[in-house]
């Protein structure tokens, strides 16, 4: 395989944005890549996205998007995997180029939700789950993952308290992130009294319903040369799926995909998790995060919450998770969280990220979960 | 969407918790899927699952989607039936809050929402704190 890079990046600020709709999302976050990339245009673009039909009625992305932006008669293609698109587009997109098919794609993410009512959207991101044996009976997204962190709290009996400190520091990020979704700060007196949505799940540990769109640009090794001083190298990729049905896995306080898609990204980049400077990891509730760290063998199982709210894992710490904001504050745009995970890991290794930046950041990794736990990416970037 | 025929294919899972069990390695499986995980026999027969079990975690969602808002707050848990397969499914006949992991429950049929798409009403097996 080919080594990759990426060479350029653009988002949108997220947010509710009800002035804006999906294409011109797209059209503003593809464009500032392109821009970003030395105007160059890519060959193919993969779009990750989850609602555009239920939500959008709109189907055939990929010919809908590059149609509307301009850039002409490419191969252009939707991949859907929930809330973890982004991060499944980006792995087509690096396959693309690694394996000499194109020599320059766009791998971007787009979401609208905020047109639909909360219910509407709720329905929407249901489809995650398991049709007939989970969402059938009312099951809402957050319910499922409100079931992971009961387990997860009982059996290593982790008072709410410990998890409170994840949604305080996302928030504190967030409020220096100029494009986040939720740019105030919150205390910790404000999580333990937010209003009960999944108990114990409080609507802090929740991310928000946010609308964005977001691109990278990957170009191979020869093009990357003439197109940036700056080339940030795509160091590992993996990918995993587990059982659908949440009631079937064999562990509930761990995501085995997680585990494996970080096994495979770390051998293919032959680094270990202590290389990494910055992490990008998905939070759409506080648990998640905690979760992950375990799973990706930055702290034994049940123990990131306390570490965490004893200050690990905080700027100044290696590595420091979520500078962005995190799902929770940087907001999430579901399909194209992915994407914005992998361009800030891109922007805190170039040192241009526009919020809080790690110092001198060389390596750094973004995980990208769709459904509960379902499907999951990791992507490995090094200077 | 509860289209008739979908309902019509679910039933045996869903009123009589039939899963399938591998004839080659005994593993037992819920929902029913063709395959076994851990040999990948394809030989695989329906059998009827226990329908008492033990809560190993739950959760009260007090906004529940249209269609299931007359009960709110609805309370889901992850069930482990006596012979350890584990099942979703929601709470019913129980005070939200004096439901706790670890509580004895047993599987009985109920309506599952008001939807009412295509005229169907959906039922399946919810469970409740176990009688003695
Ligand atoms: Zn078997």
């Amino acid at each position: 395989m080919r080594k990759v890079y990426v060479v350029g990046v653009g988002y949108t600020k997220i947010g509710r944005l009800y002035h804006r709709s999906l294409k011109d999302l797209f059209a503003e976050a593809a464009w500032k890549a392109i821009e970003d990339a030395g105007n160059n245009m890519p060959q193919a673009l993969v779009v990750g996205n989850e609602t555009s039909s239920s939500l959008q009625d709109q189907d055939n992305l990929g010919a809908y998007l590059a149609d509307y932006a301009g850039l002409g008669r490419i191969p252009a293609f939707k991949v859907e995997a929930a809330c973890g698109s982004g991060g499944a587009a980006f792995y087509t997109a690096y396959a693309l180029v690694a394996s000499g098919l194109a020599d320059i794609v766009m791998a971007a993410g787009v979401e609208k939700l905020s047109d639909a009512r909360s219910s509407g959207t709720t329905s929407a991101l249901a489809k995650a789950a398991e049709a007939d044996y989970e969402a059938f009976y009312g099951a809402s997204f957050t319910s499922i993952n409100a079931l992971i962190m009961h387990y997860y709290m009982h059996k290593y009996n982790i008072d709410y308290e410990y998890l409170a400190e994840w949604p305080v520091a996302m928030h504190e990020y967030a409020s220096k992130n100029p494009y986040a979704h939720l740019r105030f700060k919150v205390t910790k007196e404000k999580v333990l009294s937010s209003r009960i949505i999944a108990y114990p799940l409080r609507l802090l540990d929740a991310s928000p319903i946010s609308d964005g769109a977001a691109a990278v640009i990957l170009a191979s090794e020869d093009v990357a040369r003439k197109i940036t001083d700056t080339p940030i190298r795509v160091a590992g990729v993996g990918m995993s799926t587990d059982h659908i049905y949440v009631a079937a896995r064999e562990k509930l306080d761990t995501l085995v995909a997680t585990i494996k898609a970080g096994e495979q990204a770390f051998k293919m980049a032959k680094m270990e998790p202590k290389d990494m400077d910055v992490l990008e990891l998905h939070d759409a509730f506080s648990i998640l995060g905690l979760i992950s760290l375990e799973d990706l063998g930055f702290a034994e199982k049940g123990k990131a919450a306390k570490l965490f709210s004893n200050g690990a894992f905080h700027l100044g710490d290696k590595p420091t998770v979520n500078p962005s904001g995190g799902l929770k504050a940087r907001g999430h745009p579901v399909g194209a969280t992915g994407i914005y995970q992998i361009m800030e890991i891109a922007m805190q290794l170039r040192g241009d990220f526009p919020g809080v930046r790690v110092s001198n950041a060389e390596k750094g990794l973004a995980q990208s979960i769709g459904g509960a736990g379902t499907t999951i990416t990791i992507t490995i970037l090094s200077r | 969407m509860t289209y008739p025929a979908r309902i019509w294919r679910e039933r045996h899972s869903r009123y009589r918790l039939v899963g399938v069990r591998c004839k080659k390695c005994g593993a037992i499986y819920y929902p029913p899927r063709p395959v076994c995980e851990k040999c990948k026999s394809r030989e695989l027969e329906e059998v009827e699952l226990p329908r008492r079990g033990k809560i190993i975690s739950y959760t009260i969602l007090h906004n529940p989607p249209v269609g299931y808002r007359d009960q709110a707050p609805l309370v889901f848990a992850l069930v482990e039936l006596e012979n350890g397969v584990r099942v979703f499914a929601p709470l019913t006949d129980v005070d939200p809050h004096s439901v706790e992991i670890g509580m004895d429950v047993e599987a009985v049929l109920r309506r599952i929402n008001r939807k009412e798409e295509y005229g169907v009403i959906p039922y399946a097996l919810k469970f409740r704190p176990l009688i003695r």
